[in-house]
């Protein structure tokens, strides 16, 4: 059993620690100048938008990477839209899934 | 552990009639608590699956639960070990995505102030969207901080369910033959999509998104989809910052303001009902 990414994990923990705890155990830090406290908040979204896009509609042929369609943007469409308008993400994803797996076993997809 | 009484402006606790008000209190904390544990132990199922589906074994799934904990990013690392990505820069990408615990590290700062240092520091340790959310609820229902309380939030309701179903998910995954026919290769595409719609509140989240997301596919299909996370990740909020602001909606000058800052980091953690992810 492969145990290579537990080095990464505990680097990723690293990294993530001192945003969790430097406020906290530095009192007064807390004071961010404005200009990063907004890009911090519009990190999150992009970041998150570009997993899910990349994701979607990059796909490999050969080792090269294409432009791909495919039922997988339906599916994402749906769950978004499920998320946005019932804010219930569990929900989502139990739409993109089921979507996709009908889509697939009637042959759609 | 004590309970840990303090007010934010670290004067001491109230002394009468605080028995009653804790106990009300943790009563809701719990019951607050149970519904996010249920979320955060499905998205930790999720997460192990998706992780198994990846290539990851047991053994990494539940190191990134145990050590980073934190949903967004561990997702983020699936698609990004995935993708080929340098773990130096998977690393980058962690902690910008994880840069916001900033705010509600701040946010909590003034309450916890009179906690010991060395708890403060296992405090932050199980510190997310969710510890944050409940906590600061709990104490502002109470006027002071409750140490007891913050444990409560953080151990039981996210910590625990989200690595024992993590456990659940990258064992159940290895039994699956053929996860994709079962729609499975969608959880991580979906999981982004749906998690960055919770974060948007405003047309800069909603331009520095769609940013992102464009220039992942550009730059993705010039150079990999690795390469396009970060760049689209890093320059999306660029678009957003370059917005020109609407009535009422411009950045508080100054750096100031703690009430500002707790505002904000209220603004984006998930209310108790749509959360599920560290």
């Amino acid at each position: 059993m492969s145990v290579t990414l537990v080095a990464l994990a505990v680097l990723m923990g690293a990294v993530t620690y001192p945003s969790r705890a430097v406020p906290l155990l530095t009192p007064g830090i807390e004071r961010l100048p404005p200009g990063i406290r907004l890009y911090l908040r519009l990190v999150g979204p992009a970041v998150l938008a570009a997993l899910a896009a990349a994701n979607a509609m990059v796909g490999s042929e050969a080792g090269h990477p294409v432009f791909h369609v495919g039922i997988e943007w339906l599916a994402v469409a749906a769950s978004v839209v499920l998320v946005a308008w019932r804010r219930n993400l569990f929900a989502g994803l139990l739409l993109g899934v089921v979507l996709t797996a009908l889509a697939r076993a009637t042959g759609l997809a | 552990m004590s309970d840990g009484r303090s007010q934010a402006d670290g004067n001491p606790a109230p002394a009468h009639g605080a028995g009653a008000g804790v106990a009300a209190s943790r009563r809701r904390l719990w019951a607050e608590s149970a519904g996010i544990a249920i979320s955060s132990g499905g998205f930790g199922l999720v997460y192990g699956l998706a992780a198994r589906n990846a290539g990851f074994s047991p053994v990494e799934a539940v190191a990134m639960s145990v050590f980073v904990f934190a949903g967004a990013s561990q997702f983020a690392a699936v698609g990004l070990v995935t993708g080929g990505l340098a773990w130096p820069a998977i690393a980058f990408v962690t902690a910008v995505l994880n840069a916001r615990h900033l705010l509600y590290s701040a946010a909590l700062s003034p309450w916890l102030r009179a906690v010991p240092r060395r708890r403060r520091a296992m405090m932050a340790y199980v510190l997310t969207d969710e510890s944050f959310a409940l906590a600061i609820a709990h104490f502002q229902r109470l006027g002071y901080a409750d140490e007891r309380g913050y444990w409560i939030g953080a151990v039981a309701s996210t910590y625990v369910p989200w690595n024992v179903m993590t456990v659940v998910g990258a064992v159940l995954g290895g039994q699956i033959a053929d996860p994709n026919r079962l729609g499975l290769d969608v959880v991580f595409p979906a999981a982004m999509a749906g998690l960055a719609v919770g974060l948007i509140s405003g047309r800069r989240e909603l331009l520095a998104a769609l940013s992102g997301a464009v220039l992942a596919v550009m730059v993705g299909l010039a150079l990999g989809t690795a390469a396009g996370v970060v760049v689209g990740g890093l320059l999306g909020p660029a678009a957003g910052l370059a917005l020109v602001p609407g009535p009422g909606a411009a950045v508080p000058a100054g750096g100031e303001l703690r009430d500002q800052l707790l505002a904000d980091a209220e603004e984006a953690a998930l209310p108790p009902d749509e959360a599920g992810l560290p």
